[in-house]
């Protein structure tokens, strides 16, 4: 009884002496913040946005940023503020799940390549050489053709277009701690190879996982939005922050505000995880911080 | 040392006859007849078939791939475009430049800007200096490379009237996309730079350099940079390989015509081979770059040089 409640209170302490350190961190701190703020304006878009994303109005096309329509409206006079709340939804979505396939598929191959080694980690780490020679964006478009442009399949894209990266780290982070005694000590004890990986290895490395992962929302986002840009990606009058900056870029001569507000709101967002990835790189391994 | 190339250099057959299969397949199931596409929609239901024979399109999948490896390895050969019936290499090759052009003046500026700014940050740590670059560096890191392009047209074209806000042929015309493909990269080596000269910096022989009275220049330029070199040319080298290939953001917001662009609008027209061709392309010239990287380290480290033999 009293070895489990140790046992539990050891686990609280480390993620606690990680939060504790993270806190210090005002910067990541920000970052955190913001990033709660925008889920907040994900979930509550149909309150917080004072418009339809969708409704047009014909008699207020191009309108300037005012009290009526803080960031101004676009060619077809729909609100421009409130396209932005709903495109955090979109831009949320396809960041966290198009990470969120990377790591299970990029994950389990480099555990299982990184655990059992041999000829099978050779074969799988060819295939992501393989993967890791296409560049993230031109692999994603060639995804994206292939399956053709929605949301899903631009999630799909990005994902696989990144599944080495979490591969490679997953394989080496498992690498470093299967010869470990604790391990061996695992499977004298008659724990099944998955239950090790699962239990014993994962849990130990997630540190690195954790932040590669944090950034690669960034990253995904900005994929996202640049296949949306060149027209790949998510379509209109879905309101994307990617597609509503390829919009404004007509006009951009007359009209700056229609690309200067999507452009804003992704730069934030991106930010906010970059200064949260470094702030937890930091917190999570405490020798890496200079 | 050559033995050790040559083995990198077969290495890279199998992982480009990979890349082949993947963009083969993933076209493969891309929708669209490419007869259809060469015969265009006036042609009969009969020519169409016709050419669907000639073609070997009705052929199983892993036929039409061997057909297609074969001619790749053997012959060096990817077909013809669709569209303009020019051999895939030739329209690559006239595009290449440009793309060449502008990653280059963008890793050029990367490494000009980095390095020094990221060696000044790490001696001075914690100094105002450093905050505010390390504050640069990080929000160069989140810019969206197609929102910087624009405000960068915005500023410097429409307001301003310095710069052209497209084309790559003169200099002027370079100066915003090399800047804007380059801003994230300036980041990523100042970043890099910092980190890794903070770390050889701490080295005992820097402080033995020191404590014998070694000239501080010295110190830095000699003993900490010459060592800190390592990630700084790793980085550089990942940095220009997806310069190469990722330009497309960047190529299509300043019209140049480079291998991004080619690459997007043969997708847009269902040019397969031309996306076939350049897909293969852009991961040869990148499996290179990471092999002449891997070369230059011998170059500056001994310890490697040492290894290959």
């Amino acid at each position: 009884m009293n070895t489990v409640k140790q046992k539990k209170n050891k686990k609280k302490s480390i993620w606690l002496d990680v939060w504790r350190r993270l806190r210090k961190n005002k910067m990541a701190v920000g970052g955190l913040v913001i990033i709660i703020l925008l889920f907040l304006t994900a979930i509550f878009a149909d309150w917080i946005a004072p418009y339809s994303y969708e409704s047009q109005d014909l008699l207020n096309m191009f309108q300037t940023p005012s009290f009526e329509h803080w960031f101004g409206t676009d060619e077809f006079g729909r609100d421009i503020f409130s396209r932005i709340v709903y495109g955090s939804r979109i831009s949320l979505e396809v960041g966290f799940i198009a990470v969120g396939i990377s790591l299970i598929i990029g994950g389990s191959i480099g555990a299982i390549a990184g655990y059992y080694g041999g000829r099978l980690e050779n074969l799988l780490m060819r295939c992501m050489d393989v993967l890791l020679a296409i560049p993230e964006i031109l692999l994603a478009i060639a995804i994206v053709a292939a399956l053709g442009p929605s949301i899903a399949n631009l999630m799909i894209a990005v994902g696989i277009s990144s599944i080495p990266g979490y591969a490679r780290l997953v394989r080496a982070s498992v690498m470093s701690i299967r010869e470990q005694e604790f391990i061996e000590a695992a499977r004298a004890a008659g724990s099944s190879d998955f239950r090790i990986i699962v239990k014993h290895i994962l849990p130990n490395c997630m540190a690195p996982i954790i932040v590669q992962a944090t950034i690669g929302v960034a990253i995904a986002i900005l994929t996202a939005a640049g296949l949306s840009f060149i027209g790949l990606g998510i379509q209109p009058p879905t309101p994307e922050w990617g597609s509503m900056l390829s919009g404004g870029r007509s006009y951009i001569r007359d009209y700056p505000h229609m690309t200067l507000f999507p452009g804003i709101a992704m730069m934030v967002t991106i930010l906010a995880l970059n200064l949260l990835g470094d702030g937890l790189r930091d917190a999570l391994d405490p020798k890496l911080k200079n | 040392m050559l033995k050790y190339f040559a083995r990198r250099i077969l290495m890279l057959i199998p992982v480009i006859l990979g890349v082949a299969f993947i963009v083969f397949f993933l076209l493969y199931i891309t929708p669209g007849d490419p007869a259809r596409i060469i015969l265009g929609d006036q042609a009969t239901e009969e020519s169409v078939l016709q050419l669907r024979e000639e073609m070997g399109l009705n052929d199983p999948f892993f036929v039409r791939f061997g057909k297609y490896a074969y001619n790749l390895v053997v012959n060096q050969d990817v077909g013809k475009s669709y569209v303009t019936k020019r051999p895939v290499w030739d329209e690559i090759m006239t595009v290449f430049p440009a793309t060449l052009k502008l990653a280059g003046s963008s890793i050029l500026l990367a490494l000009l800007i980095g390095i020094p700014i990221g060696i000044i940050s790490a001696i001075k740590q914690y100094s105002i200096f450093d905050n505010v670059t390390m504050l640069f560096a990080l929000i160069g890191i989140s810019m969206p490379v197609f929102w910087l392009g624009l405000l960068l047209i915005l500023l410097f074209s429409v307001k301003l009237g310095w710069l052209p806000s497209s084309g790559y042929t003169t200099l002027n015309a370079m100066i915003l996309p090399a800047v804007a493909l380059g801003a994230q990269s300036i980041a990523i080596i100042t970043r890099m730079t910092r980190s890794s000269m903070l770390e050889v910096i701490r080295m005992d022989y820097i402080r033995m350099a020191r404590s014998k009275g070694q000239d501080e220049n010295k110190v830095v330029f000699k003993h900490a940079l010459g060592n800190a070199l390592i990630p700084i040319i790793t980085i550089a080298g990942l940095q220009f390989g997806r310069l190469l290939g990722g330009a497309v953001l960047t190529e299509s917001i300043f019209s140049i015509p480079g291998i991004g662009r080619l690459m997007v609008e043969s997708i847009k027209m269902r040019d397969f081979p031309v996306v076939q061709g350049g897909v293969l392309f852009v991961a040869i010239s990148f499996s290179l770059v990471n092999l002449l990287v891997d070369l230059l380290y011998a170059y500056v480290d001994p310890r490697i040089k040492s290894q290959y033999k």
